[in-house]
């Protein structure tokens, strides 16, 4: 398909996803589509389930999933290992990155990349090129490249984590980037490179779902669609003016309009 | 005395030309493990580390003209460091060794030949820190004691480069048993490197027993390493002794990557105020091996610091024992001693026993220990694989980064690089994790 071709097609479809946590059900039912080129933002309380479906689409084994369907490109998701969704081109920027001393930094994003080429039957690229292509994206989060030379995520303050998660993005191109609370504990300088790096990619070829508790994001980078989750599923859809509405009114009408059962049937208001 | 026991004694000749204290520590040697036999499980030290596995062996003594190649002895013992001594179940072979490099007044070569051309020189310190009662592997090393490695660095000598030790049992289609043992005197201020590599080739069972004594006069320092890389149808059993004198400083790292059982005792004594102790393990297992580290580090006089770094990788049934005591004499104030063991468990079957120990009978002292034994973590390990990392390459970085700490320990850049090597080759994809570093 030409990109003119792509566009508008679904990148992402979820249909019907149930996930449980050991007894607990966390997803009861969720369907979401992303259509090529679009940008959505998940935004919902705490406890409504937006981290666990970012995990659960990247095969995250913490939760299980017990019924539905999730399609990247439509290909099925879940029969894959968390390697192979990466390499279909699935990138879950993480709420809480690791770190994990004695891997280096730019052998890991290098190594990250090479499995992705490789891949797709692409030659891999050697340390020294791979050098001048990274300061180029390292200068597109303005991080400094003696982050590079440390312990992959070691040391580095809340901040550089969340601009080294947006630094891997940069270098791995992937075709739905799902980005979660990337925004949490950001100052406004952190905030502004990660927006940055979110609006880099934004092609009629690739998708981002932002999942956020906040709208301090989103007035960074303005989504096409603003999902509400509660109690596991997507209750209401709409366009940016939906997430101003929440931030002015908060989400315990949500959650007390989730109890009452008004969001039997997922509300649909088209962007 | 068992068969195998026996066995163990019956060497085809004594040695020829030994001072009388020599030929008495062999005849104490023979008389004390005659009386005690191997260590069972029944003895505190030996409680979680059975030797029954060697009852049904009948060992023959290894044959010190085996031949050995060049490309041989390089695939077992790894590429010359710096100067290099050979042995060959248990003895000096002249046609492998190369002592070029020593510097001026040091010197390094067989024990047996010390022993008969400058007794007085060995006399006070052959035998000396080894012989504590109860040591039956000790004892079994002195009853046949024959040769070794001498190494004597005299008052303010300074060796650039690492002097080599390598031990090979070489067996054949008969369990073949070989001793080591290396004596190092380091004189008043001077400074060494000392490297032994222990390895093995034959089809049959072999057992390597030896001890290494060392001993630190006034500010002298000594880093010792150890590479024992034997086979899996090998027991190692290595008794290391050190004595450090005033603000002498003694370092020892040792990694265990082969044997079916190997156990290291390791026994450092700061006799001196101010002296200082580093020792640190990194051992690997898998399959039924069991790998087993012993110390005791006594602090006798004041000012004296002692640090302990042990970890260990473990996967399908393998087995670990960690006894770590630490022991601080009356009088030895301001002591600083801290103990850490680590491990890592690859599978639901491996086990660790880890028994760390303090006896303090001083005051005013700073003495700790801790210890971890953990898995992978599942974070780190989805973390790696989200990035399109296959779960091999994943598993093996992470078990490299566990094990990486006590790599860079490693001071001379070509051990530190063939250590890391031959760590990453233990990995299910080891080859590419040591870009990594």
């Amino acid at each position: 398909m030409s990109p003119r071709e792509q566009e508008n097609q679904p990148i992402l479809a979820v249909e019907g996803l149930r996930a449980r946590i050991g007894d607990r059900e966390i997803l009861k039912g969720l369907s979401l589509t992303v259509n090529a080129g679009q940008v959505h933002a998940i935004m919902g309380p705490n406890g409504s389930g937006k981290s666990t479906l970012a995990g659960v689409l990247a095969g995250r084994e913490t939760a299980e999933v017990t019924a539905g369907t999730a399609r990247l490109d439509g290909r099925d998701l879940f029969p894959l290992s968390p390697e192979e969704r990466s390499i279909a081109g699935l990138f879950l920027g993480f709420q809480y990155p690791v770190e994990i001393p004695g891997v280096g930094n730019l052998y890991f994003l290098r190594t990250a990349l090479n499995a992705q080429r490789k891949a797709r039957g692409e030659e891999e690229i050697d340390a020294v090129d791979f050098l001048d292509f990274a300061k180029e994206k390292m200068k597109s989060v303005e991080m400094d490249p003696a982050f590079m030379s440390r312990g992959l995520n070691e040391g580095f303050s809340g901040g550089e984590k969340k601009r080294n998660e947006v630094l891997q993005m940069a270098v791995l191109e992937p075709r739905l980037a799902i980005l979660d609370e990337i925004d949490s504990g950001l100052d406004i300088d952190a905030l502004r490179v990660v927006a940055k790096g979110v609006e880099a990619l934004r092609s009629p070829t690739r998708s981002t779902i932002l999942v956020t508790h906040y709208q301090r994001l989103l007035e960074y980078v303005v989504p096409d669609v603003v999902h509400v989750m509660a109690a596991g599923r997507i209750v209401l859809s709409g366009g940016r003016e939906l997430a101003l509405e929440l931030e002015k009114k908060g989400y315990a009408w949500i959650d007390e309009e989730a109890k009452r059962g008004a969001f039997a049937e997922p509300a649909q208001v088209s962007p | 005395m068992t068969p195998v026991e026996e066995s163990l004694l019956a060497e085809p000749r004594a040695p020829a030309g030994l001072p009388a204290y020599a030929m008495e520590l062999r005849r104490k040697g023979r008389e004390t493990f005659r009386g005690l036999g191997l260590p069972s499980p029944r003895l505190e030290e030996w409680r979680f580390t059975s030797l029954a596995g060697l009852a049904a062996e009948r060992f023959t003594f290894g044959d010190p003209a085996a031949p050995l190649g060049a490309a041989e002895l390089e695939r077992l013992a790894g590429r010359r460091l710096g100067p290099r001594l050979v042995f060959v179940n248990g003895r000096l072979r002249a046609d492998l060794s190369d002592s070029a490099g020593l510097p001026a007044g040091a010197f390094a070569g067989s024990l047996g030949r010390a022993l008969e051309e400058q007794p007085a020189l060995l006399e006070p310190h052959l035998g000396r820190l080894a012989s504590p009662p109860g040591l039956a592997l000790s004892a079994l090393n002195a009853a046949l004691l024959a040769d070794g490695a001498f190494v004597h660095l005299p008052e303010g000598c300074r060796a650039a480069e690492p002097v080599e030790l390598v031990f090979v049992t070489a067996g054949g289609s008969l369990a073949t048993a070989s001793p080591f043992r290396v004596l190092v005197v380091a004189g008043p201020g001077s400074e060494a490197t000392v490297v032994e590599r222990h390895a093995a080739r034959g089809t049959a069972t072999v057992l390597t027993n030896g001890v290494t004594e060392v001993v630190l006069a006034a500010g002298a320092r000594l880093d010792h390493y150890v590479v024992q890389n034997q086979p899996a149808n090998a027991y190692h059993f290595a008794s290391l002794f050190a004595e450090a004198e005033r603000d002498a400083s003694f370092h020892t790292h040792a990694t265990a990557l082969g044997a079916a059982l190997s156990r290291s005792d390791v026994r450092v004594r700061l006799a001196g105020e101010g002296a200082e102790a580093k020792i640190v393990g990194l051992y690997m297992a898998d399959g039924k091996r069991l790998v087993d580290n012993h110390s005791l580090v006594e602090h006798a006089r004041p000012h004296g610091t002692s640090r302990e770094v042990f970890k260990g990788v473990l996967d399908g049934e393998s087995r670990a024992v960690f006894g770590g005591r630490i022991r601080v004499l009356e009088g030895a104030m301001k002591t600083d001693a801290h103990q850490m063991n680590s491990n890592l468990l690859l599978s639901r079957d491996a086990t660790v026993d880890t028994m760390p120990q303090l006896e303090i009978y001083a005051d005013d002292v700073k003495c700790g220990h801790g210890g971890t034994v953990g898995q992978l973590d599942p974070d780190s390990l989805f973390y790696l694989r989200s990035r399109g990392l296959p779960l091999a390459r994943a598993r093996s970085l992470l078990i490299y980064a566990f094990a990486r700490e006590m790599v860079e320990l490693v001071r001379p850049k070509a051990l530190r690089d063939e250590v890391g090597k031959l760590v990453a080759a233990r990995l299910p994809d080891g080859t590419r994790v040591l870009e990594a570093a």
